[in-house]
Order: structure tokens, then C-alpha cells, then sequence
């Protein structure tokens, strides 16, 4: 690192519990298979409601330490009563809460302090997709821009590597970046 | 037939152990499934010359005499260059001898091939890092009429029907044959996953000179960071060439190459390409630039500020604003898929058990199992492990270890020098 420190590095990351964990799973790879889940129940018009609870690791059954809810909805320019974040917004959410935390972790890894970290994020979409205007206009995102202020010790060129190696890493960016084959049931209550 | 040391495959790396062996008078034979450097003979484009200078084949007891030691080794001249090493110590090659199995056999192996049967207390795996071209599942989803062949079977651009090229991967050779379909009029997309970009030269001077000096390739897999990513690492993106130029990415979208990410999915006719092309650009760049105060700082250290060029950077690499997720083969005009996405080994016929659950060689610093040893594979004991430069210390290191378990001296931990 470019800078000195007396004090050791803290972002709140255990780096050890996590470089050990690697080394656990690359011994056990079945140990390393991971579902998540959600489930999500229709309220009344576009809002909806998911929850997370129990997904499934290291070989059996998990429990996150609560229950967690995500109301969704549209906003009012939308004919809608807006509840809630649009589910495009959580997919910006989701991309910016995983990238940040690969950032904390890959800080911690390389002995950076952070002292913020923020993200802002914007993804651009043509509703003539949605709406089935124009059938060459595609659903999602056009493309999204993340822009993150980054007060930490380190040079720019450091906080580059570190956020280029968090995009590396990160589940989101992978799922938002590659396609992913979606299957969709559907059976009468 | 019995033996104290077979060493399987006359390549490089095959010749420098039986160099070792023979300077010592280790009995023993190199098993060659076709003639010396054979997979320089059979498995190589017609243009490709050697990304290293031609000084930088210093192998045990043998190197580059020439008048041209900046120069760069077309095929024909490495071919030659190897076949005069094997002749040098009249090393034992029994050359038409392909392995078909190798099996413990109490104190050693059995080596079995198809000229019979061998039995030996050591074994060498020096049959290459570059076996089995790298081909993704998706290429089962291509359309049929789309033509598809790999690195080890392209030769010239001839072989190219008239029409656009997919290349899949941007190291040595997914960037050389790029840029030499893009001259050939056959219009290049390349498919760009991690990559790892270097200029030919800096400061006046080849990279390969710089790295060399500065200690880079000397760099052990005992001491480095995180060994499983150093040896998934890439081939630099550098070519050999009278010009010395650089093949970065920027060279080929000045020709006109356009540049895609990882080729991610088909979908039908589809080509679906990843969203990370930004980022992976990013990240080489990155690293060059840190393999480049690497250099400064070295150059520094050791007085030779005065003498080279002053320290510069290099234009980032170059990508458009929103570069294509989707690719519809026929609208685009590709006709042909060629895949550069690297190598692996082919070990299929060993039957010890030493590989990994995906099939990969376990070994430490190249100390297999007793008695049995590897060369040649990236980063194996040194950054140079995989180039003709690298196979003389990692022999004479194994070498070290192979001599004392054949005196009963040996635990399994490698030699250390």
C-alpha cells in the first residue's frame, strides 16, 4: 500500500473467516452449492410483497436471523399507488448492495481502510419495451452506470483495482451482465 | 523395458530433464508420441513466431547462438532450434511412442505405450501445457452452417471462407490470428473475457528484457499471493514481429476489429456476449500499469533511469460507449467461429490418482506423487515456468528432488533453491 497506517485496517470485514471459508469449500466443493429463495405474494394492483427467510448452504437447511420483507409497486405516473421501490429499482439494489460489499471485503483483503463509500447508480430504459411499442426495443435496462465517491486510504489507482476487482466477484453483476436461464411454473392454488 | 526415469515428451522441457539426467548418467528414455517438438511441427499457425526473444531460450546446456537475439523464432527456426538440442546430448528419444497409460508399480510406474511396456522408479510429465484447445459448451448451440475451428487447427487465412470472424478470446493468439484475419479482409468481432495486455516494448527496450531483469518471471509459486489465479492467468497479449509492435486491443479496433465481451450465450441465432467487456478492459489495463512500476521502480533502483527512455503510460484501452450484448450471426455476417479461449493439459491417461475433481494435475512446484514430477505447466515453480526460458531452473529444481529420491532421501516437499 502507498500509505502508512497505525492503526490495523477495520472495514467491519472478518477476512479470515472468509479466506478460510474458500479454502473449506474449494476442499468441499458440494458444501459450496447454494439455493436462494424468495417468495412473494401479490397485495392488490402492482404491488407485491417478497420475503426472504430460509435458503439453503453448506449442506443444509439455513436461517437468516430474521425475516425480510420488500414491498414493490409502481409509482403513481404509472396509474399505480407506489408502495414501494419499482422491481427494476430493487434489481439497481441488489447490483449496488453486492458490489459494495465486494468492495468492503476486497478493501479489507488489501489492508485499505474505508471511511465511505457510495454508490449511485442509474439504469436507462426505453418504455416502448415494456409497453410493446416497438418490438426491436428490449425490456430491461439499456445499460446501467454506477459511479462510486470513495473516501479511503489509498491511491486512485488502488481504488480502481479494488472496485474492478469487486465487479469481478460479484454474483449481481454476474446475473445482470450474463444471460441466466429462467424457468417459470405455474400451477392452480 | 526397464529404466531408472521416463520422461514422457520431447519438447523443450522433456529435453531439458534428460539433460539433467544424461549430464548425470541417469539412465533413462523420452517417450515421444510423434517426432521432437512436435507440437511446434503439427499444431501451430503458419505466421506465429515465439513471443520471447530469441536470447531468451536459455535452456540447460544449450541457448541462442545466433547473430539476432532481439529477433523473435518463427516455427520452422524453433523447430530447429530443438531438434539441434535433442541432438546436442544425443538425448534418448524413442520418437513414434504415444502413452496410452501410467500406473504405480510398487516402487515406480509402469508406462505403458504403443511400442510396449516400460517400467522405471521415476516418471517426468513433460507432455505440454497446450494439449486439448479450450472450446465452451455453448459451441454445441451454434448454428450449423456457422464454421467453427480452434487455434490448434487454424493455419492461414485462407482457410477462412470470405465473411466475418467471431474470435473467442483475446490473449497471444486470439489477438495475433485477429489481427491477421482483420488484414485478410475477413471483418473481426472479438469476444474479450480477462486478458492481460502488455506492450511489446517500453523504454526502449522489450518487455520481456524488462520483466526478465526486474525479476518478474523469477517470481515463485511458494511466494505469491494467490497461486490457483496466478496459474488460470492468461497468455500476455504479445507477438513476435520484425516491427516489434504491440497487438493491444487498441492496435486491433484501429484496424477495425470491434470489440464484444465474453461470448456468454447463443440464444438461436443469436450471439449473446457478457456486459463486462468495460470492466475486464479496466482490470488489464490496471495490472499493466502496475507491471510497469514494477519495472520503473527497478529501473530506479539499479541506475538505469539515465540510459532508458523516461517512464510513460499507455492509452486505456479503447471501447465504444455501449458495445453490443447481442449479435444475430446472420445480420452480422459472421460465418465463422474460431476459438482462442487457451489450453489444457491432457493427463486422461494417467491412472494414479493425482488429479482434481475437474480433472486438473495436483502436484507442488511440480512434485506430483513420489517419484513422479511435471514440467512446463504455467507458473509451475516461476512466472516462467510455461516458456522454453523457465523449463531450465524448474529441471535442475526437480531435478534436485528426483536424484534424492532415487537415493532414498526424500519426503515429498519440493526442492527449494
Amino acid at each position: 500500500m502507498s500509505t502508512t497506517k497505525n492503526k490495523p485496517v477495520d472495514n467491519g470485514v472478518n477476512v479470515a473467516a472468509l479466506l478460510a471459508a474458500r479454502q473449506a469449500l474449494t476442499e468441499a466443493p458440494a458444501a459450496a452449492q447454494f439455493k436462494w429463495r424468495a417468495t412473494c405474494d401479490w397485495v392488490k394492483g402492482t404491488h407485491s410483497r417478497t420475503t426472504v427467510e430460509n435458503f439453503f448452504g453448506l449442506g443444509e437447511e439455513q436461517k437468516h436471523r430474521a425475516k425480510f420483507t420488500f414491498d414493490a409497486d409502481h409509482p403513481e405516473i404509472f396509474a399505480s399507488e407506489d408502495h414501494g421501490a419499482t422491481p427494476v429499482e430493487i434489481v439497481l439494489a441488489g447490483l449496488a448492495s453486492c458490489l459494495t460489499a465486494g468492495i468492503a471485503a476486497v478493501a479489507q483483503n488489501r489492508e485499505i481502510q474505508l471511511r465511505s463509500v457510495k454508490a449511485t447508480l442509474e439504469g436507462g430504459m426505453d418504455l416502448q419495451g415494456i409497453l410493446g411499442i416497438d418490438s426491436d426495443v428490449r425490456n430491461g435496462f439499456d445499460g446501467i452506470k454506477v459511479t462510486y465517491t470513495i473516501d479511503a486510504d489509498a491511491t486512485p489507482e488502488e481504488l480502481r483495482a479494488l472496485v474492478a476487482q469487486s465487479q469481478k466477484r460479484s454474483a449481481v453483476y454476474d446475473i445482470v451482465t450474463n444471460p441466466t436461464n429462467v424457468t417459470v411454473d405455474v400451477r392452480p392454488a | 523395458m526397464q529404466t531408472t526415469a521416463v520422461v514422457i515428451g520431447a519438447g523443450h522441457a522433456g529435453l531439458a530433464m534428460s539433460h539433467c539426467l544424461t549430464a548425470r548418467s541417469i539412465d533413462h528414455v523420452v517417450l515421444e508420441r510423434g517426432e521432437v517438438a512436435n507440437s511446434w511441427k503439427t499444431e501451430r499457425w503458419d505466421s506465429l513466431r515465439l513471443l520471447t526473444p530469441n536470447w531468451q531460450s536459455r535452456l540447460p546446456g544449450y541457448g541462442y547462438e545466433g547473430g539476432d537475439p532481439d529477433g523473435f523464432r518463427s516455427m520452422p527456426e524453433t523447430i530447429r532450434f530443438i531438434e539441434g538440442y535433442a541432438k546436442s546430448f544425443s538425448a534418448p528419444v524413442r520418437t513414434q511412442t504415444k502413452v496410452t497409460s501410467v500406473e504405480s508399480d510398487g516402487a515406480g510406474y509402469r508406462i505403458s505405450t504403443d511400442q510396449g511396456e516400460w517400467r522405471s522408479r521415476i516418471v517426468v510429465l513433460a507432455n505440454g501445457a497446450c494439449n486439448v484447445p479450450v472450446v465452451p459448451a455453448l459451441a454445441t448451440a451454434l448454428p450449423p452452417d456457422i464454421r467453427t475451428l480452434t487455434v490448434r487447427e487454424y493455419r492461414n487465412p485462407s482457410q477462412i471462407e470470405p465473411g466475418g470472424v467471431l474470435v473467442v478470446g483475446a490473449s497471444a493468439s486470439g489477438t495475433q490470428i485477429g489481427e491477421e484475419l482483420q488484414r485478410a479482409n475477413r471483418p473481426v468481432t472479438l469476444a474479450v473475457g480477462e486478458h492481460i495486455r502488455a506492450p511489446r516494448t517500453y523504454r526502449g527496450r522489450d518487455i520481456k528484457w524488462w520483466m526478465d531483469a526486474a525479476g518478474v518471471m523469477n517470481d515463485r509459486y511458494d511466494e505469491i499471493d494467490d497461486i490457483v489465479r496466478a496459474r488460470n492467468v492468461p497468455s500476455l497479449q504479445l507477438a513476435g514481429s520484425d516491427d516489434r509492435r504491440t497487438i493491444d486491443l487498441n492496435r486491433l479496433t484501429g484496424l477495425g476489429v470491434r470489440l464484444v465481451g465474453r461470448l456468454a450465450g447463443v440464444a438461436g441465432s443469436k450471439l449473446q456476449f457478457s456486459g463486462s467487456l468495460r470492466n475486464v478492459c479496466e482490470m488489464s489495463d490496471l495490472k499493466m500499469n502496475r507491471l510497469l512500476e514494477r519495472i520503473d521502480e527497478w529501473a530506479t533502483a539499479n541506475g538505469m533511469d539515465g540510459e532508458a527512455e523516461p517512464p510513460h503510460r499507455f492509452e486505456p484501452t479503447r471501447v465504444e460507449a455501449a458495445p453490443p450484448v447481442n449479435l444475430d450471426v446472420r445480420s452480422s455476417g459472421i460465418r465463422t467461429v474460431l476459438w482462442a479461449a487457451g489450453f489444457r493439459p491432457d493427463f486422461s491417461w494417467l491412472q494414479v490418482p493425482v488429479l482434481d475433481h475437474k480433472g486438473r494435475l495436483k502436484h507442488d512446484g511440480g512434485v506430483v506423487a513420489p517419484g513422479m514430477y511435471v514440467l512446463g505447466l504455467p507458473f509451475l515453480r516461476r512466472r516462467k515456468s510455461s516458456l522454453i526460458d523457465g523449463a531450465a531452473d524448474d529441471a535442475r529444481d526437480l531435478f534436485a528432488h528426483l536424484t534424492a529420491h532415487l537415493d532414498g532421501r526424500t519426503t515429498l516437499s519440493p526442492a527449494t533453491s
